[in-house]
């Protein structure tokens, strides 16, 4: 009918390479440019990080973090996507991008220490790794990559940005708000949505009405992309192809990987009040990183001393996090004075004073 | 020397930053072609080009949020609110991240981004474009928030603002915008963060104010002195950091202080010098410490709105009760 959108006539299918199986199936549309190495390091990057996520469920059962959410089940989702990234690109995470952080040289025991509650946003260096603070609140860092693109495009610099969030993160004012000035000022970001099912506890269904979330894309003048998220090449592909349309000049794109969260939200949350065992099952047998490894194997690009010396790693890396976060104490106190403006005020110079003197006469107690 | 306005000040700040730093940005609903509903951005975009004066959709959020991706990236983005009451919707922004973002990367990164906001009342508008907020952002500690009242301050004050390196909340007092002043430009000596400026001396009451009410306490300070009591009125500008000795120094010298600001009086930063004082120097005092205040209820409607806003009246009733304590 003339001048109506049918939100039937939206395709609902996803863009894959490779079968739950790890068989090839590919897609005409999109280019795979990866060398056996790349494949290698793929692997390599999503086993890492699943172990270092593994460490960090650990290390809150054991009392030694607040508490964690993990990213099992989002490996390929995350790395896939990150691997498409150019260095000086920026990187805009909600707070379960671990496996993305990794990819750019972050220490895990960083990011663990926010959930041990040592400090906020994280204990790293945004700017070497250019990969912004942690944001909690949810879709808000969405904006921070827009503006950063829109500093970037202003500045002809030739650096993309992208961001993470969730589904539950497409109901917010400032995914809208993102998605809306990224497509008007048509600058270098990429939206990367992990479609993990659940808001917590509410599923998707309860969160929109649209067919797919990829289908939102329509309304801010941009493409949107339906990929199977624990398909770490067509992940990498459809990637590639929206980073490279924004260095060149063509705008944003929202992309929605359609993945799980098999864990649970955060480790506070209990998922067996709003799942099934089957559901969970379900998406077990679709694992990123098992898929993965039969296509390499398949491929001959992986044998048994690389994924050997993979697991190794791994276990060394949840070696160190351990080390690391074990007993760790609080920074000093004066840090939260110091960087709450790059001079401190005078009043609070004064609170500052008082804090010390009450320590000292607490000490002098003792 | 050249007379000019409050809002001219604004203006001619916002150009020189622009041509000292070309790091600087200016965005915003209308600041584009327009310069702006009240016109501080006028002919901004003509001089600058497009990349660096340009209009944002219409979504406060977005503006501040994505000031705030600018300003990581390493431009000194300078944000317009429309109104006052139209702030809110970049409350999560500001509070969230802007205010908190120094702290959450251990001091590594800075913020460099003001928020301009047209506040208060007294202009006659409709419902939400007459807000005092102040409060709100003085609250949030990592905000600088400051509000000029003349015109060379308006211009000092936002080339301030702008070379400082965390988020600054600048408030523009509205009613005060077309108020003249003979300034000599640029005006490079005033910096006036963290430094309250003393517009009138006296030796019996201090009146403290700050933006949209420091010409009602001129006022009341002449009427006062015709009536032999004489008055030192200070003008915050500064309302964090907030410079409570050149405050202290006065309320020693008088031992009576009265605070005015339009906003409503509970949880007003009114209460807050109040304290300060009473804190730090409780034996001056002659008289509590009072507050003259907009009442504790929405901003009224404009037909109403003197009844709400701190008048010549009021403030000299509070003069006479501490003076007569």
């Amino acid at each position: 009918m003339r001048g109506v959108v049918d939100p039937a006539s939206i395709s609902t299918e996803m863009i894959q390479m490779l079968a739950p199986d790890g068989s090839f199936v590919g897609d005409g549309d999109f280019e795979i440019d990866l060398k056996e190495e790349d494949l290698r390091q793929i692997y390599r990057h999503m086993v890492l990080a699943r172990r270092a996520d593994q460490e960090g469920t650990n290390l809150q059962r054991q009392g030694e973090l607040g508490v964690y959410t993990p990213l099992l089940g989002q490996e390929a989702a995350q790395v896939g996507s990150a691997y498409a990234l150019s260095e000086r690109d920026w990187i805009f995470p909600s707070y379960r991008e671990l496996a993305v952080a990794m990819y750019r040289g972050i220490d895990p025991s960083s990011v663990m220490h926010l959930f041990r509650g040592t400090v906020h946003g994280g204990d790293w260096d945004a700017r070497e790794h250019r990969f912004a603070y942690y944001s909690v609140p949810i879709a808000t860092q969405m904006l921070h990559a827009v503006g950063f693109a829109r500093a970037a495009q202003i500045e002809k610099s030739n650096i993309v940005a992208i961001t993470y969030f969730g589904d539950g993160a497409t109901s917010e004012g400032d995914f809208h708000e993102a998605c809306n000035y990224g497509g008007v000022w048509k600058v270098p970001v990429v939206f990367f949505c992990q479609n993990n099912q659940y808001a917590i506890s509410v599923p998707l269904s309860k969160q929109t009405a649209a067919p797919t979330i990829s289908a939102k894309a329509l309304g801010y003048g941009m493409p949107g992309y339906r990929v199977d998220g624990n398909d770490v090449l067509a992940v990498y592909a459809v990637a590639r192809e929206t980073i490279r349309r924004a260095r060149e000049g063509g705008g944003p794109s929202l992309i929605e990987a359609v993945t799980f969260r098999r864990g649970p939200h955060s480790t506070a949350d209990d998922p067996t009040r709003y799942r099934t065992k089957e559901e969970l099952a379900a998406w077990e047998a679709k694992d990123p990183i098992a898929r993965f490894q039969t296509y390499c194997k398949n491929e001959g690009v992986l044998d048994d001393d690389f994924i050997k010396s993979c697991d190794d790693e791994g276990a060394q890396i949840a070696t160190n996090i351990r080390a690391s976060i074990v007993g760790a104490g609080p920074r000093p106190a004066i840090d939260l004075f110091n960087n709450v403006y790059e001079e401190m005020p005078e009043t609070l110079r004064r609170e500052y004073k008082q804090y010390e003197e009450e320590q000292s006469a607490r000490e002098g107690d003792e | 020397m050249a007379s000019i306005t409050l809002a001219q000040g604004l203006n001619e700040g916002l150009r020189y930053a622009m041509t000292q730093d070309p790091k600087v940005v200016c965005l915003g609903e209308d600041v584009g072609k327009l310069g702006g509903v009240f016109r501080i951005t006028d002919k901004l975009q003509t001089e600058f080009g497009e990349d660096r004066v340009f209009d944002s959709p219409l979504a406060e959020s977005g503006i501040v949020g994505t000031s705030i991706g600018m300003a990581i990236y390493g431009l000194r983005p300078v944000a317009e609110m429309q109104f006052d009451g139209f702030t809110y919707p970049a409350f999560e922004q500001i509070v969230s991240h802007a205010a908190k973002y120094r702290m959450r990367s251990l001091g590594r990164v800075s913020l460099p981004l003001v928020i301009r906001i047209p506040y208060g009342g007294g202009i006659g508008a409709v419902e939400h474009h007459s807000e005092s907020l102040e409060a709100y952002f003085t609250h949030t500690a990592g905000l600088k928030v400051v509000t000029p009242s003349t015109p060379s301050d308006a211009f000092s004050m936002i080339v301030q603002a702008i070379n400082d390196p965390d988020p600054v909340v600048f408030l523009e007092p509205k009613r005060r915008y077309w108020v003249r002043e003979d300034v000599e430009l640029p005006v490079t000596d005033g910096m006036p963060f963290g430094r309250a400026a003393v517009r009138r001396e006296g030796n019996e009451v201090t009146l403290i104010s700050w933006g949209p009410c420091m010409r009602t306490c001129e006022e009341a300070a002449e009427e006062a002195a015709s009536d032999g009591v004489s008055v030192e009125l200070i003008d915050v500008r500064s309302l964090v950091p907030l410079d409570i000795d050149t405050i202290l120094a006065s309320v020693k010298k008088t031992g009576r202080a009265v605070v005015v600001h339009e906003a409503q009086i509970t949880g007003g930063y009114g209460g807050e010098i109040a304290a300060r004082i009473m804190e730090d120097d409780f034996l001056s005092l002659h008289a509590p410490v009072l507050r003259v205040a907009g009442y504790d209820m929405p901003y009224p409607p404009a037909k109403l709105e003197d009844i709400f806003l701190p008048d010549i009246d009021r403030v000299l009733d509070a003069v006479d009760k501490v003076l007569n304590y």
